[in-house]
């Protein structure tokens, strides 16, 4: 078998791997040159990229719509920081129990939708409605400080204690990449497995998938359950990165609608498009705020954005990612989803079904 | 005795709002043999189709595999029971390539990946499709995606292949290439075929026996050369029974 190092670009180029090397030596070397703005920002793009790539393995891989994903975050950042406040258990031991409730809640919203057959945008729907309830149910619930906020003690940041995820930025940064590098490997594995064979061809269209013998409701199952508990590591992190919690900022579906925007314009369904894409949003976002700062026009930044996402999509329906790895003799990340296809195409072809008359 | 036949479909029925699609239909398909199911637009073909492949349940009646109920399973609990079907409105993976198309086919044999691709380019390659293996399955045409449906249908290796029109739009040479195809794999593999089709060129070359049905019903069964002769199967095609007792018109 291949090595795991370039099986990530299996039948790519041989600079495929080379690229990877590059960006990932440059990334580790990047605390040894930047500031601490530069630093921060940095951090941004790696929760930004993490997140996305989670969240593209249900929507991306599988086809599965979800606009609730604030919650995952919500519950591994509560579960972990709670648990730290009161016992002062380790957010690693904290983690798992975040991840296992997620992950559960997870099973549990999916079971109840593909069980009752609720798909698509209604499906989307429903994981808003789940993600808002947990957050009233937050505001109300007093060992996790209600609406007031849970506050973790504020960190010695001269030493990092990993173990307690107490510690300087440069801490976080670190395993944020580990993690973002270790879930790319990750969905370079499921892709080249049956069940990530499987997730493609239920995006594609689930009526064939059944006719091949695919349990959708198991597989889709399984998406949601891995991508929800994937989602709740970056909630632990988030908890101990920023030291406060408050439910309407943690579960708020602005932060689920964020978190979908690297994947979407990086390329969904791709490997690199999550990370691409947390690069050039985190980007422009700190850059318009840094630009539009001094202008003192409110809300121009959010138009800015705004228009500079719009002609993303229209210019690269399916993400920059693939266009860039074309043009850089990467080759494209596997298959995007077929519902870029220019409908045009895909009538084309059904209406000119000729109907035969005996 | 004639052995055990591998499909056994008994009085099948299946209504929509009052309609009666499919009306107490019975026919065997045996083993190793391959069974067309004709009749006029509307005659419940493909209703049939889809009571024997999950997708419906029946209101009545009994299906059996090889002597097992398979009444009223899922369709994907169908297909692991030995039978593969083909949509009559193509529903390829668009965005895959033709090739991994053909791979989820075949993974549903083997977890092994390179031997999932090893299978599935065998099948491409018996289908003519080899050469388009690394497109997108989007780009392919409609023959070609037809055929495609085939390919993946079959990857699964099933033990009764359901075929629902994948002659239609096919010109005649391609036809008799589909014919020759699958008339060496049921040879050469056992497998059994049931089919629908327009195509009378196709269904008379192929088909040991052909079901007829009408409105619903099954109003005729038997070996082609029977069925074609038979008046109710005429009138049925063509509103009146021809004086001199000819064939069925054949539109290729």
């Amino acid at each position: 078998m291949r090595a795991p190092f370039s099986s990530l670009f299996a039948g790519r180029p041989r600079r495929a791997p080379a690229a990877l090397a590059l960006f990932v030596a440059a990334m580790a070397a990047m605390p040894l040159v930047a500031g601490d703005y530069l630093l921060s920002v940095l951090i941004l793009v790696l929760f930004a990229a993490y997140l996305a790539q989670a969240w593209n393995i249900m929507m991306g891989f599988a086809g599965l719509l979800s606009i609730g994903h604030a919650l995952y975050i919500g519950i591994g950042a509560y579960a972990s920081a709670a648990l730290f406040v009161h016992y002062g258990t380790s957010p690693w031991i904290g983690m798992l129990a975040g991840v296992t409730i997620a992950a559960l809640a997870g099973a549990a919203i999916g079971a109840l939708s593909f069980r009752f057959k609720v798909g698509g945008v209604y499906f989307a729907l429903l994981t808003i409605a789940f993600a808002e309830f947990t957050r009233i149910l937050a505001d109300h619930f007093g060992w996790i400080g209600a609406s007031s906020g849970l506050f973790l003690p504020v960190a010695n940041r001269a030493t990092s204690d990993v173990w307690h995820l107490r510690g300087a930025p440069v801490m976080f940064y670190y395993l944020l990449l580990a993690a973002v590098l270790a879930l790319l490997a990750l969905g370079r594995l499921l892709l080249g497995r049956r069940i990530g064979y499987y997730w493609q061809a239920i995006r594609e269209d689930e009526e064939a998938a059944k006719a091949l013998g695919i349990d959708v409701f198991r597989c889709k199952l399984a998406a949601v359950t891995l991508s929800a508990g994937l989602t709740a590591v970056a909630g632990v992190f988030h908890a101990f990165y920023y030291n406060n919690l408050y439910p309407e900022t943690i579960f708020a579906i602005g932060r689920s609608v964020e978190l979908m925007l690297p994947a979407i314009i990086g390329g969904l369904g791709t490997l690199f498009g999550p990370i691409l894409g947390a690069f050039l949003l985190t980007g422009l976002s700190e850059a318009l705020t840094n630009a539009t700062a001094d202008w003192g026009i409110d809300g121009l930044k959010q138009l800015l954005y705004g228009l500079v996402l719009a002609i993303v999509v229209v210019l690269r329906p399916d993400g920059i990612w693939p266009w860039i790895a074309a043009r850089l003799g990467l080759g494209a990340a596997p298959h995007p989803p077929a519902s870029r296809v220019p409908p045009s195409a895909r009538e084309r072809s059904e209406g000119a079904l000729p109907q035969g008359q005996p | 005795m004639t052995a055990r036949p591998l499909l056994a479909v008994d009085g099948i029925a299946k209504r929509f709002r009052g309609l009666r699609a499919v009306d107490g239909v019975g026919f065997d398909v045996p083993q190793g043999g391959i069974v067309a199911l004709i009749g006029p637009n509307g005659a419940g073909k493909t209703t049939v189709f889809n009571l024997i492949a999950g997708v419906y349940r029946p209101d009545a009646g009994r299906i059996f595999l090889d002597g097992a109920d398979i009444t009223g399973l899922r369709p994907d609990q169908i297909c692991k029971a030995g039978i593969a079907r083909t949509f009559q409105i193509v529903r390829p993976f668009g965005g895959l390539s033709v090739l991994d198309n053909v791979v989820v086919g075949a993974l549903r044999q083997t977890a092994d990946l390179a031997a999932a691709r090893r299978a599935a380019l065998a099948i491409l390659e018996r289908l003519g499709l080899a050469a388009k293996a690394a497109q997108p399955a989007h780009a392919l045409t409609l023959p070609e995606r037809k055929r495609l449906e085939t390919a993946r249908a079959l990857a699964t290796r099933p033990k009764l292949l359901l075929l629902d029109e994948v002659m239609a739009g096919l010109r005649p040479v391609e036809i008799d290439g589909m014919v020759a195809v699958l008339t060496a794999l049921c040879r050469e593999t056992g497998l059994t075929i049931l089919l629908t089709e327009h195509v009378m060129r196709a269904v008379m070359a192929l088909s040991h026996k052909i079901v007829v049905l009408h409105h619903g019903q099954k109003i005729c069964e038997g070996p082609p050369a029977i069925v074609a002769r038979d008046p109710q199967v005429l009138r049925s095609y063509l509103g009146s029974v021809g004086r001199h007792g000819g064939g069925v018109a054949v539109p290729c």
